[in-house]
This record gives structure tokens, sequence and C-alpha cells, in this order.
């Protein structure tokens, strides 16, 4: 124990590197669309892949992303008390509670999703109430299995079947309405 | 199928989270009801929309090079547990919301994909194991009247064992072999040089699956590590016929012998 000497260290930051990098991009997506901030995406992350770097050696075995996920959620949940001043989190919000998005009554037959911009499309994603944003993200984004989603979100697979259910429901219906509007000009979230 | 179960079920569908005899029953439904399928065509829009490189952010390179740089040796460890498992405990005690009722009935089927995929890797198990040493038969006779009457007693079930070789297909026996700890049946026939291996096993056929899809379900062709299977379930056996021989031998081997079967051979 005392020996544990900076080869060791070494060791642990190489396996951690090979481990955690890769997923960087689809942590910092999962960020950017939770926060709605580059600059608070940016400190998140910082601090999700501090976070994972210091608890690394009671990790064991488990898929790295979904895990990766798990810990950045814990810190959005840290921002969004800072923002709010409240206890807040990502995944607590009563789902039932929110207003319920019906199945627009468009004729089935003929009715149609038009293609659209990735600009329009991210737009809608980041108008969509958690924790309904955050399951869009995961599946569609960064395509994590329901599997891994349940362990990301800490949530069983029913329950990640149906948020995912009701997100893309919420998705389709501001679809719909929007392609009654102009194209959105390119915009950052 | 109802509406009600394919509005779930379709996201598991285009997620590729259902096996695929699940999958087939929500297909067919959708084949039927026009409103169930303007839904999943504009799923399949909207996750096709979904996973372009533009909706992905990527890190930029400061932050990168900031995670990288605050990566030395000599951080401070503190062993913990990971966080996700005790946030898994707490997600699994507040429970589920919204149609919970519904989903929790229908997550056996997402979770009836990850336990067919183990079983599929069973399956491959066996078959390569029996091509090792002297493993593939422990009754060896090209007379299914003999073959047959071998698995008395070794198994709770009587699997048909039909001769082929009319057909192109030579039975050259039987053992006994282990998939998902359990016995079955492995009846060994050979096309040209390939080992054709027929697993027969009772199914545990759960309520729910027999109310959807009925007792009967589709053949269907799977590909795992290189060898082709080819499975259907009939009553309440499970039949999987695995080889290295193509797909579509392999499913006139799976059709000849169903027929072979059903005309009372």
């Amino acid at each position: 124990m005392a020996a544990d000497g900076d080869g060791e260290d070494a060791d642990k930051a190489r396996r951690f590197r090979d481990a955690a990098l890769p997923h960087l991009d689809d942590v910092y997506t999962l960020a950017r669309y939770l926060l709605r901030s580059a600059a608070d995406a940016d400190d998140a992350v910082q601090e999700c892949y501090l976070r994972a770097f210091r608890h690394f050696d009671g990790f064991r075995g488990q898929a790295t992303k979904p895990w990766l996920m798990a810990i950045l959620r814990n810190v959005c949940r840290a921002e969004f008390a800072r923002r709010s001043g409240a206890a807040g989190d990502v995944a607590d919000v009563a789902e039932d509670a929110l207003p319920l998005w019906q199945e627009p009554e468009i004729s089935p037959e003929t009715a149609i999703l038009r293609q659209r911009d990735s600009a329009t499309v991210r737009a809608l994603v980041a108008a969509l109430p958690e924790p309904f944003r955050e399951a869009i993200v995961l599946r569609d984004i960064d395509d994590l299995s329901y599997r891994e989603i349940a362990e990301a979100v800490g949530a069983p697979i029913g329950t990640v079947m149906s948020r995912l259910g009701r997100a893309r429901s919420m998705l389709r219906a501001a679809w719909l309405k929007s392609e009654n509007e102009p194209e959105r000009e390119e915009r950052s979230l | 199928m109802t509406c009600e179960e394919t509005r779930l079920l379709v996201h598991a569908l285009i997620d590729g989270e259902l096996d695929a005899g699940h999958a087939s029953a929500v297909e067919a439904h959708v084949a039927s009801c026009p409103r169930c399928a303007a839904q999943l065509r504009d799923y399949r829009v909207m996750r096709q929309a979904l996973s372009a490189p533009a909706l992905r952010h990527q890190a930029p390179a400061a932050l990168r090079a900031r995670i990288e740089g605050a990566l030395p040796p000599r951080l401070a460890i503190v062993p913990q547990v990971a966080p996700s498992r005790r946030s898994m405990l707490k997600g699994l005690a507040m429970g589920s919301v919204l149609s919970g009722a519904l989903a929790a009935s229908l997550v056996v089927f997402v979770m009836h994909r990850q336990e067919d995929q183990r079983l599929l890797g069973d399956v491959v198990s066996a078959h390569l194991r029996s091509l090792q040493g002297d493993h593939l038969i422990d009754v060896q006779s090209t007379d299914q009247h003999t073959v047959k009457p071998w698995f008395n007693g070794r198994l709770d079930v009587a699997p048909p064992v039909v001769d082929l070789t009319a057909q192109g297909f030579t039975l050259i026996g039987g053992r006994l072999d282990y998939i998902d700890g359990r016995p079955v049946a492995a009846i060994v026939y050979k096309r040209r040089a390939h080992v054709i291996n027929l697993f027969v096993a009772q199914t545990p056929t759960t309520q729910v699956t027999t109310q959807v899809l009925g007792p009967e379900r589709r053949a269907t062709l799977e590909q795992v590590q290189g060898f082709n299977i080819w499975r259907w379930t009939r009553s309440d056996l499970g039949f999987w016929a695995i080889s290295d021989i193509n797909a579509d031998e392999l499913q006139e081997f799976g059709e000849k012998l169903e027929a072979e079967v059903r005309g009372g051979g």
C-alpha cells in the first residue's frame, strides 16, 4: 500500500485514458443537450472525468460508457441545483405531471414526416423537457442500448422504454407542428 | 398484438432490441394497421435524422487537453464504489411511472432478446464442442428407429428423428448435449462434408408470449460467429439447426425436416 508509487498511478492513468477518453464526444454531447450551454458543458465534462478518474479504482468490469454517463448526470444535477438554488434531479421530474402530448390526429395513411435539416432537428430535441430529452440523446444520438441507458440513469428497463416512447411521441408531435413553420436559421444550443 | 402494445414495442423494434419472433409480431400488426404503420414510418425518419453526425457535438480540443493534463499519476485516489450501482438501486426502489404496468409487461420481450442472445451463444458453443474430438455422436446410426429410442429415459421429451437421406441430408446419429444448463437432444446430420447439429428442447413459453404470438413461431435465420442457425418452434418444442453450410441449404434442411415430421415420419 505504501508502495503504490508513480508507476502504479501511471498505469492507472493509462488504463483510464484507454477506457474513458474514447467516449469523450459522447459524454460531451449529452452534456451539451442537458445543460444547453457550451461553457457549462465544458466544465461539467471536465468535472465528470476527474470524478471518474478518482473512482476508477472502484470501477470493475462494468461498461465504461454508461458509467461515465451516470457520473455526468450527477455533475449536471449539481449544476442545476446551483442554477435554481434548489435541489433538482434530471430524472426525478414527475413524468405524469407534465402536460400530456397527444398523438397528432392526422390522416395516418398520408401523413409522413418531412425530412428536416439538422439544425431544426437539434432545436426540436433541445426543446424537449427532461427527462425525455435525455432519453432521446442517450438512445438516438449517443447510441446506448436500453440496458446501458438503464444503467446510466439508474432506472429499470421498463421505465427506459416508456420514457423513450413518450419522448419520441413528443418529438414527433413537435416535428409535425414545426412543419407548418418556416425552417429555422442555423443556431447553436 | 394491440395498438397499445405496438406503440411501445415499435421503439424496441427500430432500436434492434426485439428478438426476431416478437419483431415479426409487431410487423404483422403494423401491416394491418395504417395508424401504427404511419407511426413506425415517422419514427424511422426521426431515427435516421437523429443519427446524423451534425446532431452530435465534438468535445473541443482545449477541453480534451485540459482533461489529459489533469491526469497526472499523482492525483489523489479515493477508492469508492461507482455511483451507478447506488443510483440504480435508488431507481429500482422508486419504481417507474407512466404506463408502467404496460411497459413492465412488455419489458419481458426486451429481456427476452438478451436471453435469446445468450441462448444462441450456447447453441454455437455446443456445436463447436461437438466438432472437437469424439464428441459428435453418442449413438451412431443412420437408422432413425435406432436413434429415436436411444433418447428414451435420457430426456423429458421425445424428439422427432427422421431420416432425410433422400433429401440430401444424411442422419448419422445422436447425442445428449447441454444448452442453457438443460439437457437437450442433439441429432446429427451430414450434408456433404458439413455437420448439421439439430438441437431439440422443450421451450418454456411464457403465457404472454403465447398470447401475443400464438403457439407457433415463425422460423428465423440467425447468424452467430459465422454459423447459420435456423430455428423454429412447434407446440412446446424448440428446434435449432446449426451448421456452416449456407443459409439457403440450412433453411431447406429445416423445411424438409418439418415437412417430414408433419407427414408423420
